[in-house]
């Protein structure tokens, strides 16, 4: 078990900048997920701290010790790959002995750790096979299991349920949050999911184009996101967003004007902002009340979708092309082609300025 | 523990192939199969058993080059003969005997030589470098010339008055006097080895370093990671997974060097030191026109080649995949 210190960590492949500027930090014994977009360079940053990659600027430290210049072994650390990168003319058994034996550790001693990680994994009845006579679920515990007999101070995972399907995937992520819990190690884990990365992670790091763009727990990258990409990111379904107009404001809240929902009084600050300038407003499906349609402000209900348990509605936008989404419980006696009103719940409704940065709840009514 | 698990399978495919050999469909296949076959086989049967048959019948007459129209069927007497309190035939013949260890011992030496720079050069091949396309094509460079002007460049530069190889030799002090590299008998099989060495090492390398690029590329960064030294690495990872390429490489090397005939000859033209069975037969039946003679060698030649081919796929059927 270490803790992990980046200190404005970049990296440069040949003339692209792909990760700037990136300060984190992970505790000892800490969950922390990676997410983001597909090519924001989360795998770059994994394998930095790996030691995989070189790195051009900043610093690497694992526990005290700056480990810039150390190679892979000497960091300590375990990594699980997207592809498992198994050994496929070794046994289960060989593969998750290979790393100890070549390090020299007695031979009870290897037995001994083997047989335990394979008990935890529940891997003891497929110790004898090749990679290539397992599922997917079990390669991906051996790799699980390779990197852990060797106990390393940290364990790194590159995305790896993205080669399962969706029931073995959920079984997985359970799997290796009870590992977790049981283990204690500090793990680093990569994922585009943000569904994995909500129920895995202790502390989330959203990434964007090589910087970080918000870190913090999954509660408060919900609840209080700091951008309308961490709005738009985490969450499923997504946020809903629709332009606004500010009329005044000031450190205690505002009024804004957004086609379709007409005048709202809100609670955020918009001190530094001009009446007059555009906002985006933001309210996740669950917190919108659908109504009969009164007046102008009403919108076209352009599908319904009925899951069982809940119900999504999806709504014509006034403006851009993006379905609203208002998702309730089941049943809804709403139909296609309704015209009906939107209520926010306006507790819940985030605003973000014309960089996309969200505008903090002013203190009076955060304390009210 | 893992038994119960590794019984099950078989017993669940077994009655699929039972109801599958009697199908419609496999009929359909084995049709199609012999349909294409066809062709292959008769071109085959022409240009490859035919003269073996003929080869094979004239081993047993006492056939000449200049006549072998009214040749006599003559038994084993090619072969071996019992005449006047002694034996007769080839395989009585000590030279018949050299040419056969010869053979062999170029054989094993240079292929294994062949294999082991081979690798080397793979290696070198596959790491990153600028301007590898460039090598790699250079490399190819022996393997694309013919053998004949390949093996007459180093009868010019293995000469022992005026090639440039006792002259280098010379000249950094390492031999006093020039060796006749092709014309002594301590040499000349290693001068024959090292030129086919040269010749194919690019065959080879080639072979190896396509199995070397399907290797899974994130092994090797879980080795990293596990701290393992490369070059344990490279002996419990990389040569386990390209030993079915380099059993491949190895087999048409071997076929090749047992029936080496052009280096050789080349070279050596018909010292003994270096006769293989091939320049054995060659002889017999050219230069002393004896075809009967000659094809009993030849059919010697036959037998030993394919009782090594049949031995090394025995040997090497796990790796090879012939019996999956
Ligand atoms: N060795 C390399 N040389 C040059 N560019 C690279 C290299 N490795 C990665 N990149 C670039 O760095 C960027 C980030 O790559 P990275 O693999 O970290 O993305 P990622 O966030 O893991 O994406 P994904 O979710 O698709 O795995 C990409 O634009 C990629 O093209
Ligand atoms: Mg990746």
């Amino acid at each position: 078990m270490a803790s992990v210190t980046l200190e404005k960590i970049n990296k440069v492949f040949g003339s692209t900048h792909i990760i700037k500027d990136v300060d984190l930090s992970v505790g000892e014994g800490e969950f922390v997920v990676f997410v983001g977009p597909s090519g924001c360079g989360k795998s770059t940053l994994l394998r930095l701290i790996a030691g995989l990659e070189s790195i051009t600027g900043g610093e690497l430290r694992i526990g005290e010790q700056v480990v810039n210049d150390l190679p892979p072994r000497e960091r300590g650390v375990g990594m699980v790959f997207q592809s498992y990168a198994l050994y496929p003319h070794m046994t289960v058994y060989e593969n998750m002995a290979f790393g100890l034996k070549l390090a020299k550790t007695a031979k009870e001693t290897i037995e001994e750790r083997v047989m335990a990680t394979a008990r935890i994994l529940q891997l003891e009845e497929l110790l004898h096979r090749k990679p290539k006579e397992l599922s997917g679920g079990q390669r991906q515990r051996v790799a699980m299991g390779r990197a852990m007999a060797r106990e390393p101070r940290i364990l790194l995972f590159d995305e790896p349920l993205s080669n399962l399907d969706a029931s073995l995937r959920v079984q997985m992520r359970n799997e290796i949050a009870r590992l977790h819990h049981r283990l204690g190690s500090t793990m680093v884990y990569v994922t585009h999911d943000q569904v994995e990365a909500m129920t895995l992670a202790d502390k989330i790091v959203v990434l964007r184009d090589g910087r970080v763009e918000q870190v913090g727990s999954p509660h408060t990258l919900y609840q209080q996101p700091a951008t309308k990409f961490v709005a738009g990111f985490i969450g499923s379904p997504t946020m809903n967003f629709m332009p606004a107009e500010l009329i005044d404001g000031s450190a205690e809240g505002c009024r804004v004007r957004a086609p379709g929902l007409g005048e709202l009084a809100l609670p955020q600050s918009t001190d530094g902002q001009r009446s007059g300038a555009g906002l985006t407003l933001g309210v996740r499906p669950e917190h919108l009340r659908l109504a009969e349609a009164e007046g102008d402000n009403s919108f076209e209900i352009a599908n319904v979708e009925y899951l069982g348990n809940e119900v999504y509605v999806y709504l014509e936008p006034k403006a851009g092309d993006t379905l609203l989404i208002h998702r309730s419980e089941a049943p809804s006696r709403w139909k296609i082609g309704q015209r009906v009103a939107l209520v926010p719940d306006l507790d819940h409704v985030h605003l973000f300025d014309g960089d996309d940065k969200a505008l903090a709840i002013a203190k009076q009514s955060q304390a009210a | 523990m893992s038994i119960p698990a590794t019984e099950g399978a078989p017993q669940a495919v077994r009655p699929r192939q039972a109801g599958y050999r009697g199908t419609k469909v496999r009929r359909q296949r084995v049709r199609a199969a012999w349909t294409f076959l066809t062709p292959m086989l008769f071109a085959l049967a022409l240009v490859a058993g035919w003269p073996l048959l003929r080869t094979f019948y004239f081993s047993f007459t006492d056939a000449s080059l200049s006549d072998t129209t009214s040749a006599l069927f003559i038994g084993f007497e090619n072969y071996l003969v019992y005449d006047d309190g002694a034996w007769y035939g080839l395989l009585t013949d000590p030279i018949w005997w050299r040419s056969v260890w010869n053979t062999l011992f170029f054989s094993v030496v240079s292929v294994s030589l062949e294999v082991v720079f081979g690798i080397i050069v793979a290696l070198l091949l596959n790491a990153e470098f600028k301007g590898r396309m460039l090598v790699r094509a250079a490399v190819l460079i022996p393997w694309a010339i013919p053998t004949i002007v390949s093996a007459k460049m180093w009868a010019w530069m293995l000469n022992d008055q005026f090639g440039i190889i006792n002259h280098l030799l010379m000249a950094l002090g390492i031999i006093d006097s020039p060796i006749p590299w092709t014309a002594s008998a301590t040499y000349s099989m290693w001068a024959v080895i090292m030129v086919d060495v040269w010749k194919t090492i690019p065959f080879v390398a080639l072979l190896v370093l396509a199995a070397l690029q399907m290797l899974p590329k994130d092994c090797y960064e879980a080795a990293e990671v596990d701290g393992i030294h490369p070059v344990k690495v490279f002996f419990r990872v990389t040569l386990p997974l390209i030993t079915p390429a380099l059993l491949v490489a190895v087999i048409f090397r071997l076929l090749d060097a047992l029936r080496v005939f052009d280096v050789i000859y080349v070279l050596t033209s018909n010292s003994t030191s270096t006769m293989t069975m091939s320049i054995y037969a060659r002889q017999q039946l050219v230069e002393f026109q004896d075809v009967g003679y000659g094809s009993a060698a030849s059919t010697l030649l036959f037998l030993i080649i394919a009782l090594v081919t049949v031995l090394y796929l025995y040997l090497g059927r796990r790796q090879l995949g012939v019996d999956q």
